[in-house]
């Protein structure tokens, strides 16, 4: 019972410690690693990756996925960018941001809730008509010279810098989503098995919108962030970082199959992908073998997933199939006569 | 009999997790007759059939076939036995064609690996048509109804060159026509000196075809014997002998008015014109054989599926079911039949899974109370004696009747008025059993309405104060507690008096 409880703490927390150990293998390669202005440096970075991860976070745990947030966020960051050259009104800048992503978001949720369509498949689509109107609307062409909307993105309050606060604001209220809300609950039934569900009386359509509208925010907040930091409206800004987003949720112990995924964990996942980029950039590491490199550690970590982590797994798939077979010996059931 | 036996199997003995499915079975087929297995669900009849066809491996015992002892590891190695196995549930691929369907596994190749299609076709077209199958080769199985695919299913058996058919239920959905077809071929297949084993529930079935029957009884042999020495009735009471009074814990509970009242309801083409009542302190089952519509019923009035006519009352007062919230808000709760896909959460803990209908108990003023949560859970958990090592387990690791028993736990957490179980004992052992049965009991004592749907007649006959007999999406009948026996619920559950009154 006691080992079982410590192996359980060691599952929860293990991510934490591979976190942990690369921090202190990157700080014996590389002194600096651990300095103040590079930790700083890392969590700027990581800000928009990790905003975006919690939005796949939650749409992964209820069994969906966005596959547009990256050209969403562009499309979005650069209406953004020109309502603020026009108008020179940062909130309303921020609002029109958040606006979009939400909007398309709406759109998605409508085809997978209301029509039942994967959303693999719809979020492809949007993925296109998104980067699609963000090219259109600007003419291919970058849109420079944003003024003090770049603040957003360099600026600090305090020590801290703008896309920090965001990205820790980001994760308490998503943490409490998950953690303290019926919503939250409801994420992990629908993704966990969404007919079950239903059948508990959970309406599936209304959490399935929800989730897509807290992605929304999420990537419309990024659009302001990335734009603000590259101190222009990039339409082609942002390509695959719904890949970014999803890789550190995965990292993190997000189940692709629905139903299991944490705030801490995508968190750590993020944090994970992050220093090994920033080791990478600091020894110099060629930028297309970082790309192999980061290959193998999400392999490693789905591996990791379902191999140690569920160590017990096949015993117990063996005797649910057994169960269940033992279950079809009786169904469909005529009585006794 | 000695060299005329073809399959023999000895002291075969199979357990599942808390249950143990056979217990020293022995049996035996002769050469060119039918055998029949006859005996309740759950009493082992499939289980030994997919020992015989490799699917699972006994725990104990050996199998012969002309004498010799064989090893059946597998289903490819039980074909290259000559054993062919007609499954109740249907495995064919609705993509797929009818020829795929046939040859899957074993297409024929050429030497360079390329499939022999024009192989596949003649054979498929030749089957199709000294069987008289309506339609083509090429045909994708998804075209097909049910009853074309359980014949196909059959004929592709038959077409295996098998010495040894084994068929479960092979006449659950075709027509008579087809099953007087079925039989000529039995006949046929008999003649050539096939050893055929025959499940069935349809008790005039096994007595027109059988030569032998055999009766089996929570996974054991109760006897085996030749069919003209035997009766429907010797059968069933063989089938059926257990001892009631000590399983069912029923109690004498005062009736009080009318909890549920359902009008005239109405689903598409499942069922309609389905009117019934349940009242306080009442249990009250729905009997029928599968596919009557009694959990298409129960679907409808928990807002699963629309509800196209009639009117459900709870309480004396209408309610409108266009979703589940608006049953359980009025008071209603039900447990489904189907476990795995309606019921659990299988990576969630236990916890979470027992609480998830009634959240609002524990997510309020804007955050979660987990200690209330963990307590409440604790607190039906310990009622319903469910076994886990921590709230937290997934509920995937737990066995059948303790995820049931989480399952149960759910519902009772609403305090419901109306508690709706549709199958709610199947695939589970005794002691679960006996849990719920308990807790059905203790329900109605508190006054609130009991429905159970169920296919086992004992346990019905055992909880029941009432019990309604369905027939092809109808209710066929009403029997009060005094009347109830499993020769007047099949009557009206078959629409038919002449089989048991032989």
């Amino acid at each position: 019972m006691k080992s079982s409880k410590s192996s359980q703490l060691m599952q929860k927390y293990s991510i934490f410690f591979v976190l942990l150990v690369m921090i202190i293998v990157s700080t014996m390669m590389n002194p600096n690693f651990l300095s103040g202005r590079n930790m700083t440096n890392i969590a700027v970075q990581l800000a928009v990756a990790t905003i975006l991860a919690y939005g796949e976070m939650v749409l992964i745990v209820s069994g969906l996925l966005d596959l547009s947030s990256g050209a969403v966020l562009a499309l979005a960051g650069v209406l953004s960018v020109s309502v603020y050259k026009a108008t020179g009104n940062m909130l309303l800048a921020v609002a029109v941001s958040i606006g979009v992503a939400v909007a398309f978001n709406m759109i998605n949720a409508l085809f997978v809730a209301n029509f039942a369509m994967p959303a693999f498949i719809v979020t492809l689509a949007t993925q296109m008509a998104a980067r699609g109107l963000a090219l259109l609307y600007t003419s291919g062409q970058n849109i420079l010279q944003i003024g003090d909307y770049a603040f957003l993105g360099q600026g600090k309050i305090g020590p801290i810098p703008i896309p920090v606060i965001f990205m820790v604001i980001a994760t308490i209220v998503i943490s409490y989503i998950m953690n303290q809300t019926k919503l939250g609950r409801s994420f992990y039934a629908i993704g966990g098995n969404e007919e079950a569900s239903i059948a508990s009386g959970i309406n599936v359509v209304k959490s399935k919108y929800m989730a897509f509208l807290i992605n929304g925010v999420l990537v419309g907040i990024a659009g302001v962030l990335f734009m603000a930091r590259v101190n222009a409206g990039l339409p082609n800004g942002a390509v695959g970082y719904e890949m970014e987003g999803l890789t550190a949720a995965i990292v993190g112990g997000t189940s692709f199959s629905g139903g299991i995924g944490t705030t801490s964990g995508t968190l750590i996942g993020s944090f994970i992908i992050g220093c090994l980029n920033n080791i990478m950039n600091l020894q110099g590491v060629d930028s297309y073998i970082q790309q192999v490199v980061k290959g193998g550690i999400i392999v490693a970590a789905v591996l990791y997933d379902i191999r140690f982590k569920n160590k017990k797994a096949p015993k117990v798939i063996l005797k649910k199939k057994d169960e269940e077979e033992k279950k079809d010996d009786a169904p469909k059931a005529e009585a006794g006569a | 009999m000695g060299s005329d036996v073809k399959l023999r199997v000895s002291g075969i003995e199979k357990s599942f997790p808390g249950v143990k499915a056979l217990d020293k079975v022995n049996f035996e087929v002769r050469k060119g007759t039918v055998h029949a297995l006859c005996g309740e669900n759950g009493a082992g009849k499939s289980t030994l059939m997919k020992i015989i066809n490799g699917i699972y491996k006994p725990d104990a015992g050996e199998i012969f076939i002309d004498e010799k002892p064989v090893k059946i590891q597998n289903p490819i190695v039980a074909r290259s036995m000559g054993i062919a196995m007609i499954a109740q549930e249907l495995n064919f691929i609705p993509e797929m064609s009818v020829e795929e369907n046939i040859f899957l596994g074993r297409l024929p190749v050429d030497g360079m690996g390329r499939v022999k299609w024009g192989e596949v076709r003649k054979k498929t077209e030749e089957l199709l048509q000294s069987e008289h199958l309506p339609y083509k080769a090429t045909e994708k199985l998804k075209m097909l109804t049910t009853s074309d695919i359980q014949m196909l299913e059959i004929m592709k058996a038959i077409s295996n060159d098998a010495s040894i058919i084994v068929m479960d239920e092979p006449t659950s959905s075709i027509t008579q026509k087809e099953v007087e077809l079925l039989f000529k071929k039995i006949d046929i297949l008999k003649a050539k000196g096939c050893a055929i084993v025959y499940i069935s529930h349809k008790m005039d079935e096994v007595f027109r075809i059988a030569d032998d029957i055999t009766v089996f009884r929570d996974g054991t042999v109760v006897k085996s014997m030749r069919a003209e020495d035997t009766n429907i009735d010797e059968v069933i009471a063989l089938m059926v002998g257990r001892r009631m009074e000590n399983v069912y814990p029923k109690e004498e509970i005062a009736i009080g008015e009318s909890m549920l009242e359902v009008e005239g309801l109405k689903s598409g083409q499942l069922f309609e014109d389905v009117s019934f009542h349940v009242k306080k302190g009442e249990i009250v089952g729905f009997a029928g054989l599968v596919g009557a519509g009694r959990t298409e019923v129960m679907r409808c009035l928990f807002g699963l599926d629309p509800i196209d006519g009639g009117t459900v009352k709870v309480h004396g007062k209408e309610i409108q079911i266009k979703r589940v919230s608006d049953a359980t808000n009025a008071g209603m709760v039900m447990l489904s039949e189907d476990r795995r896909r309606y019921g659990i959460i299988p990576m969630r803990s236990v916890k979470e899974n027992a609480s998830l209908a009634a959240l609002e108990k524990f997510f309020y003023g804007g955050r979660a109370h987990k200690k209330e949560e963990t307590e409440l859970v604790a607190k039906y958990f310990d009622k319903m004696s469910v076994k886990t090592p921590t709230q937290d387990t997934p509920i995937q690791s737990l066995s059948g009747g303790n995820q049931q028993k989480v399952l149960l736990a759910k519902w009772m957490m609403r305090e419901p008025e109306v508690l709706i179980l549709d199958e709610p004992t199947r695939g589970i052992d005794v002691g679960a059993k006996f849990e719920i049965y308990k807790l059905m009991t203790e329900t109605a004592q508190a006054g609130k309405a009991v429905v159970m749907v169920s296919s086992e007649l004992p346990e019905l006959i055992g909880m029941c104060d009432r019990i309604y007999v369905m027939c092809e999406g109808h209710i066929a009948g009403e029997l009060q507690r005094s009347e109830f026996s499993q020769e007047a619920i099949m009557m009206y559950a078959t629409g038919t008096h002449s089989i048991i009154q032989e």
